[in-house]
Order: structure tokens, then C-alpha cells, then sequence
């Protein structure tokens, strides 16, 4: 079955969330639009409303990460929904149960969405597969293949400060090969039709025929930042990093951080964007992380709606 | 058998409701409809403080049937709820459920000291305790039919709409 009929169903509802590629466009902006509501729940008193009680939502975590877990059960919580986080990567595969029966097992729990992220691309597909009819599941991340959530986030985030799409500038720098949120970026940002999107990185970071997603490569970060709207940095991943792909991380910098001088280049009011966690120093520096320009908070906060977003879509299935 | 002209109802409403809510109350309209009446009225019983709406959508009862909807308009509450009077505005009071989820919105904005409810229109097939305290009009439509205010360049009009 491929993405997108797994993902969508015939009647064009959102039957699990799994990757950006192939998302049609009408859908995209229904998500943008329900986040709206979103944002303003998330800054009144009561941060919370009632639309997923009674509805379990685990969070299965099989690669480690307290940030995104933590705001997928935010975003929960404002639903309404109960959730129940479970940090896999310790406990069952260590004991040798495979990847399915984990989630047999959390099935058998009565799941009615999981929020997946696993080190291994593909899993979340995996498992959209075998769960059963009516259940949903969120790819919060598989190996260096897909981040929607992060992705869409990115999207409303931009949308917030530039209403537009069709006439952006958008860069992406730092390390593509190692991210899987560069891959959603970059699908979300064609399929919302915009007509420029570049990625700036040595050559030693980027996918094999990285041109075929329909952007413009540059290893010259100075000319690839020329009237940008929109820059986005990559975290530098060291963890995925296997041999020596750079000389060192000073270098890196020097070449491809992004400082006030850089960032010169880019338009007056273009804004710098980061997923997170940030390495000050290495892709960014932090007169620029915390500069006028930065949406590094608000694309945290507008993360929530966007999560909000798209469990609501989810848990209507 | 014509329908009532909704501006007369909402100036009947109006004298009705003068001197029986708090001088300070607050209007709440529920979109769309009790939006279009709670500004009539807010405007005809002259009202000094602001008017506040709710989109109800994320509390409704039957989400799980029918989805999210698409809703672009936010509710608005841009005064304390606490310890005031609020008078819930609605264009017409059916089954209920709708005032149900804007009564517990409403309460997550805070503790009110008492709720009213105005409605223009009441149809019969109520299926929660819920009654209004000033209505315009009881108006009796077919079962297949929805009973629909639109506003036409600030113009409301009542109509009986066949359900598709």
C-alpha cells in the first residue's frame, strides 16, 4: 500500500499521520487551519478542551526523546485524551519481542492512537499496517526518513509570519543527510507551492541526488542565504554521525553556521527558523538563536496547536 | 405559513429582557446565528461593556460522528466571567446540545454568577433540561426540516430548509 492511500482515505480524512510526502494540499491547510484554533485555546486560562476524553494515546517511544514526547503529551492533555507514555528503547526490545508485538501487546491495551518514534526508517508505515481499523498512529520521527508533525509545525510557522507561500524564498542548512526534517520540510514546502527551496550544505551532508526533491543546491552558504525569506538551520546530528563526514565541528561553523554577518544576505525580515536542540556554536550562533529574527520559541509553542491539530483530526477517525 | 421578521422578534426580546438582566451583564453570542442576534441586542438594550462570542465546535458532543470541523472564527471572551451575569444568545434552541457545549466553554472561562438564555426561535424536540429565559418566537417546522437564520447585507431572514 503506498503513503498515501494509507495515510488518507477514500473520503479524504486523515487516517494516520506518517510522512508529508504525497499529503495532498488541501489537507496540509486543513491542519494549518484546525492549529489556529489551537493557538488560541493553548493562551487562555483553561488550556483545554474536551474533544478526546476518554480516548488513550500512547506515546512509544523506541529512540529517546523527552522534547518531542513531552509536547505530543502536552498537546494530548489539552485534548482531553489520557496519555500513556512508554519508553520501548529500555524495556521490551531489549528483552528480544520484535517491533509487532510490542505493539499487539499495547493494542490489546485498548490504544486508540499511537504517537510513534523509532530509529529505524519505515516503522511507523510498519505498524500503520497492522493496527487495527480505527486506531491512528503519528510518526514522530523514523530514522532519516520523515518528522511530519515537525514539518507541518515549520509550515504554521512560516504561514504565521509570511501569510503567503507562493512567492518564498526558503533555505535549509546544515546537515540534510542525517535529517528526516529536512525530508518533511521539503515536501511540505513544494506541496504548498513554494517556488524556491534550497538546501545549503557541504557535500559530504547531502542525500544522493538530493536535486530530485525539486530544490536547488548550494555548498556556498553565502550565495545559497542571497534574498532568503526564510532560513532554516539543521541540528548538526553527531549522534548519527558514522565516520568522519567533517573535519570538525569548529569548521563546520566557520563554513556553514549561520552568524549576524551571514544572515545578512537573507532578506531585512527574514526569519531564522531551528527544530531544536540547538548546538550555539556549531550551526548557529547565538547572537542569531536569540536575535530578532529568531521564531526558534514561537515554532515550540505553534508545535502544541499544530500536534493538537492533527490528534483532533486523528481521534474523529 | 410566513416566517416572523427576526428583527421584530429581536426588539420584542429586547423590551423583554430590559430591566430583568444585571445592568452589567454580558451578552455571549454562539456563532453564526447568535452572533448576528446578540449584537441586535446588545445594541437595542444599549449596553455599555463588551460582547463576547463562542465558537462551540471543540465541545460539542458529537465530534467523534462527525469530525472537525472547519472553523475559522475563534471564540472571544474579552471580559472576567467571573461573578458576572452572562446571557447566552442563540439563534434557535433545538435539541439543546449546542447551549450544553457553550455552557461548559464557558465555564472554563471562568465561574459566572448566573447564566440566562435568549433564543430567537424554539423548535420542539428539546433533549436536555434546557429552556430559554427570553424567547422571540416557538415556531413549529417539519421533521425534515432545519429551521435556518441567514443574513443577507446585514438583513436577517428566517427559512425552513429541507434537510439534504
Amino acid at each position: 500500500m503506498s503513503h498515501a492511500s494509507l495515510q488518507v482515505g477514500p473520503d479524504g480524512r486523515l487516517k494516520h499521520l506518517l510522512t508529508t510526502e504525497g499529503l495532498p494540499a488541501e489537507l496540509v491547510r486543513r491542519i494549518l487551519d484546525a492549529a489556529d484554533q489551537f493557538v488560541s485555546v493553548s493562551e487562555r486560562d483553561v488550556k483545554k478542551v474536551p474533544i478526546l476524553r476518554g480516548k488513550s494515546i500512547f506515546n512509544v517511544f523506541f529512540e529517546g526523546s523527552t522534547r518531542t514526547r513531552t509536547t505530543f503529551e502536552i498537546a494530548a492533555k489539552r485534548l482531553s485524551a489520557d496519555v500513556i507514555n512508554l519508553n520501548v528503547g529500555v524495556s521490551s526490545t531489549s528483552k528480544g519481542e520484535t517491533l509487532l508485538d510490542t505493539v499487539y501487546n499495547l493494542q490489546a491495551m485498548d490504544a486508540d492512537m499511537f504517537v510513534v518514534r523509532h530509529s529505524q526508517s519505515g516503522a511507523a508505515h510498519l505498524i500503520a499496517r497492522h493496527v487495527k481499523p480505527g486506531v491512528a498512529v503519528i510518526n514522530a520521527g523514523d530514522g532519516r526518513h520523515a518528522h511530519p508533525t515537525q514539518g507541518l509545525l515549520d509550515m504554521y510557522t512560516i504561514r504565521h509570519y509570511k501569510k503567503d507561500f507562493s512567492a518564498l524564498t526558503v533555505a535549509i542548512v546544515g546537515d540534510v543527510l542525517h535529517s528526516r526534517v529536512a525530508r518533511s520540510q521539503i515536501h511540505a514546502l513544494k506541496t504548498l507551492g513554494v517556488p524556491e527551496v534550497r538546501v545549503i550544505a557541504p557535500k559530504t551532508l547531502l542525500p544522493a541526488a538530493v536535486e530530485r526533491l525539486g530544490v536547488r543546491v548550494f555548498n556556498d552558504m553565502a550565495a545559497g542565504l542571497r534574498d532568503c525569506d526564510v532560513v532554516i538551520m539543521l541540528r548538526l546530528q553527531n549522534e548519527r554521525m558514522n565516520g568522519a563526514l567533517l573535519p570538525s565541528s569548529g569548521e563546520f561553523f566557520k563554513c556553514y553556521g549561520l552568524t549576524a554577518e551571514k544572515l545578512a544576505r537573507a532578506k531585512p525580515d527574514a526569519i531564522v527558523m531551528h527544530p531544536g536542540p540547538m548546538n550555539r556554536g556549531i550551526e548557529i550562533d547565538s547572537p542569531v538563536a536569540d536575535g530578532r529574527q529568531s521564531v526558534i520559541l514561537p515554532q515550540v509553542t505553534f508545535g502544541i496547536a499544530v500536534r493538537m491539530a492533527v490528534m483532533s483530526m486523528l481521534g474523529s477517525a | 405559513m410566513p416566517l416572523p421578521d427576526p428583527e421584530k422578534l429581536v426588539r420584542a426580546m429586547a423590551e423583554e429582557m430590559r430591566g430583568k438582566i444585571a445592568p452589567d451583564a454580558a451578552l455571549v453570542g454562539i456563532y453564526t446565528g447568535g452572533a448576528w442576534i446578540a449584537e441586535r441586542l446588545h445594541r437595542a438594550l444599549g449596553l455599555g461593556g463588551p460582547l463576547g462570542f463562542l465558537a462551540v465546535t471543540l465541545y460539542r458532543d458529537d465530534f467523534g460522528r462527525i469530525g472537525l470541523h472547519r472553523e475559522s472564527r475563534r471564540s472571544q471572551i474579552p471580559f472576567t466571567v467571573d461573578g458576572r451575569e452572562v446571557v447566552l444568545v442563540d439563534d434557535v434552541l433545538h435539541t439543546g446540545r449546542t447551549i450544553r457545549a457553550a455552557l461548559n466553554e464557558l465555564f472554563d472561562f471562568g465561574r459566572p454568577s448566573a447564566v440566562r438564555l435568549a433564543v430567537l426561535a424554539q423548535r420542539r424536540g428539546r433533549e436536555l433540561p434546557i429552556a430559554p429565559d427570553f424567547l422571540g418566537e416557538l415556531i413549529e417546522v417539519a421533521g425534515d426540516e432545519d429551521l435556518v437564520l441567514s443574513n443577507d447585507n446585514g438583513k436577517l431572514r428566517l427559512a425552513a430548509v429541507k434537510r439534504p
